[in-house]
């Protein structure tokens, strides 16, 4: 058996399989076992070592060929394949209390399978297309086939269309500084293809305005799944270039550019959070804050940067999980997710908005939540290189965090004599409550995620030491 | 010299589709120019490729074509509603691609430095495509317009990427990015007819 049939061919096949599944409940279960044995089999099995289980003897080859090129996933992967499918396996368990199971599951394990290949795919730069045949498989998850499509979608497919065009001619050019690195020139034509291609893939400032709007017109679950996925797998794609070229990681001007997008977008979308009426939005805000923090960390050029960039994964995941599984929770009792018709939320689905105001929490940093360690670390080696962008961060951490408060006060800001409800299933209350346990031990408790980010360093030959 | 003539008379086919497709409001012409200019595409291609693999982006344009016009006929015929936020005279969107021309022909020279192995009209027929794609693209909001725009820009790319790539995976690859814009652009003109009927 070889590990790109295991964790790209299995989860391709399955999407279609779980169609022919009838109920809700059995599309979850199957989904997310699915995910939850791959990431186990990804934990404990290592990739390209035999291992002898009674009379049989089982090895994972590391790769398969496919039309001339070869799809690689080694032993340095393991850690990073459990994690997306650790954390897609609870996106669908979750899904079922989202009532999107039907339709996360199957499109869900068919883009985890292409982004896990954009990983595995050699030359590494051939990724860009399959990451864009993932964005085109979203259209049927963040579109109902009875809902007209809205600007966001239409903005969506247009940006990461056109990332593919830039990221592919940026290797091309790529490859002629390689063979001659006195060409500045070449090297800044290629920097700024490079740079235009991720600008439109990772939805750099400013082109991050379908984030806010596909959060207003699509179901929250469906957009939540999205900003998780993406930005955590094509974040390891950028790496991959800084990792691979030299001249790149070496450029003060190109990872001052990167600290410059990631700052304008923690600052700005920490602004547009603290100014936001409208709780969709706000999560598209976060996310876009999120992202510059990525950048941020990126910019860091250094073992810590990275460590940073991988700290960053678990939390983002489960804390995006968390706020996009509240906001479909509390759906059905608003006509809309404008500040005047949440009033009073909290005393209607006091767990939910809990839920939404940890989650908010944890991407602001606030102590003892998930997203705490991550931002300290962040902060301190950035304050390491200047104070002056440390207190921009802090700009936008606060911004974050006046957009909580006030999401807060809106929700809880009920007549007194509102009796309080519980409204919401049983499994929506599980599922609820086991993403607001792990947001407090992930805060609590950063080394539980320690086993799981040790080998990732080793991804990267350059900037893991 | 033939096949030189042959390539400058692809470069002016996909003037004309690049042109008409800006300036056309019928599906059914746009789709035609679309197919049309796909085969122009594809004598540009064959200078690099070999014809197997240069049929392949043939046939994916035409199946791209197809699937978008299936969709489009099983959608009630009207009147492509008017974009309030976009300019919509034919001689504005002529002046815009008269714009796109003159940049193509001026930046062709440049270019040729740095794409080096690749011939002019090649080189002018790809830049000519995607700036023709982007114009489309700045232009309309509509769904059709949208994905006629993106496909633009793509078989722009694909044709000078032809000539510096020549990977099976990666044309296995392109042809399924057309294939799937194509499906979805055609989900979504699906999902968008019946609120557009209401408002009629």
């Amino acid at each position: 058996m070889t590990a790109p049939f295991l964790w790209i061919g299995v989860p391709l096949l399955a999407g279609p399989f779980s169609l022919i599944l009838r109920r809700d409940r059995a599309v979850t279960i199957f989904g997310g076992l699915t995910a939850a044995i791959l990431a186990l089999i990804a934990l404990f099995v290592p990739i390209d070592v035999a291992m002898l289980i009674g009379p049989l003897s089982l090895k994972i080859s590391p790769s398969a060929q496919i039309l001339g090129r070869s799809l690689s996933l080694d032993q340095a992967d393991g850690s990073l394949l459990a994690i997306l499918y650790g954390l897609a396996a609870l996106w669908f368990f979750g899904a079922q209390a989202a009532g999107a199971a039907r339709r996360l599951v199957p499109i869900g394990l068919g883009i985890l399978g292409l982004l896990v290949a954009s990983i595995a795919v050699q030359p590494f730069l051939f990724a860009a297309p399959t990451i864009q045949i993932a964005a085109l498989l979203t259209v049927p998850l963040l579109v109902r086939p009875d809902q007209t499509p809205g600007r966001g979608i239409v903005r969506f497919l247009i940006y990461q269309t056109l990332a593919m065009p830039f990221i592919l001619f940026a290797g091309w050019l790529l490859a002629g500084v390689e063979s001659s690195p006195g060409d500045l020139e070449l090297a800044v034509q290629s920097a700024a293809m490079l740079g235009l291609g991720f600008a439109f893939l990772l939805a750099v400032f400013p082109l991050y305005n379908w984030i806010p709007m596909l959060l207003e017109e699509s179901p929250p679950y469906a957009v939540g799944f999205l900003l998780w996925c993406f930005p955590s797998i094509t974040s390891f794609f950028l790496i991959g270039f800084l990792d691979r070229y030299t001249f790149l990681r070496t450029s003060p001007a190109f990872l001052a550019a990167l600290q410059t997008a990631g700052l304008l977008m923690v600052v700005t979308g920490g602004i547009w959070a603290a100014f936001q009426r409208h709780l969709g939005r706000m999560m598209g805000y976060a996310a876009i804050a999120e992202t510059g923090f990525f950048l941020l960390a990126a910019s860091l050029n250094s073992g810590a940067g990275i460590q940073t960039i991988f700290l960053q994964l678990v939390p983002r995941g489960l804390g995006t999980a968390v706020w996009a599984l509240a906001l479909t929770v509390v759906q059905p009792q608003v006509e809309g997710f404008g500040f005047s018709e949440v009033r009073g939320l909290a005393r209607r689905n006091p767990l939910a908005v809990a839920a939404l105001i940890l989650a908010h929490l944890s991407v602001v940093g606030f102590p003892l939540l998930a997203g705490f360690p991550v931002r300290l670390a962040l902060w301190e080696g950035l304050a390491r290189q200047s104070l002056g962008q440390a207190a921009w961060m802090l700009v936008g951490l606060l911004g974050l965090l006046a957009g909580a408060v006030r999401t807060l006060a809106v929700t809880v800001m009920a007549d007194e004599d509102t009796a309080w409800q519980w409204n919401g299933t049983q499994v929506q209350s599980l599922m609820l409550g086991v993403g607001i346990l792990g947001i407090f031990v992930l805060g609590i408790f950063p080394q539980a995620m320690q086993p799981f980010l040790v080998n990732l360093p080793a991804m990267f030959e350059h900037l893991g030491r | 010299m033939a096949a030189a003539v042959i390539s400058w008379l692809a470069v002016g086919i996909l003037l004309a589709t690049s042109t008409g497709l800006l300036l056309t409001r019928d599906w059914r012409w746009s789709l035609g120019l679309l197919a049309l200019q796909y085969f122009a595409m594809f004598w540009l291609v064959l200078q690099y490729w070999p014809f197997g693999m240069a049929a392949v982006k043939l046939v994916t344009g035409w199946m791209v074509s197809a699937a978008i016009g299936i969709t489009r006929l099983g959608l009630p015929e009207k009147e492509e509603a008017a974009e309030a936020a976009w300019p919509q005279g034919r001689l504005f969107r002529l002046f815009a691609a008269g714009i796109v021309v003159l940049t193509t022909a001026s930046a062709t020279p440049g270019l040729s430095n740095l794409f080096a192995s690749v011939s002019a009209p090649v080189l002018a027929g790809s830049l000519l495509l995607m700036g023709m794609g982007l114009l489309h693209l700045g232009i309309t909001g509509q769904v059709l317009r949208v994905v006629l725009g993106l496909l633009t820009v793509l078989a722009g790319f694909e044709t000078l990427y032809a000539a510096l790539e020549s990977s099976i995976l990666v044309a296995a690859l392109l042809a399924v990015v057309n294939l799937g814009l194509a499906l979805a652009g055609a989900y979504l003109l699906t999902s968008a007819a019946p609120a557009e009927e209401e408002s009629e």
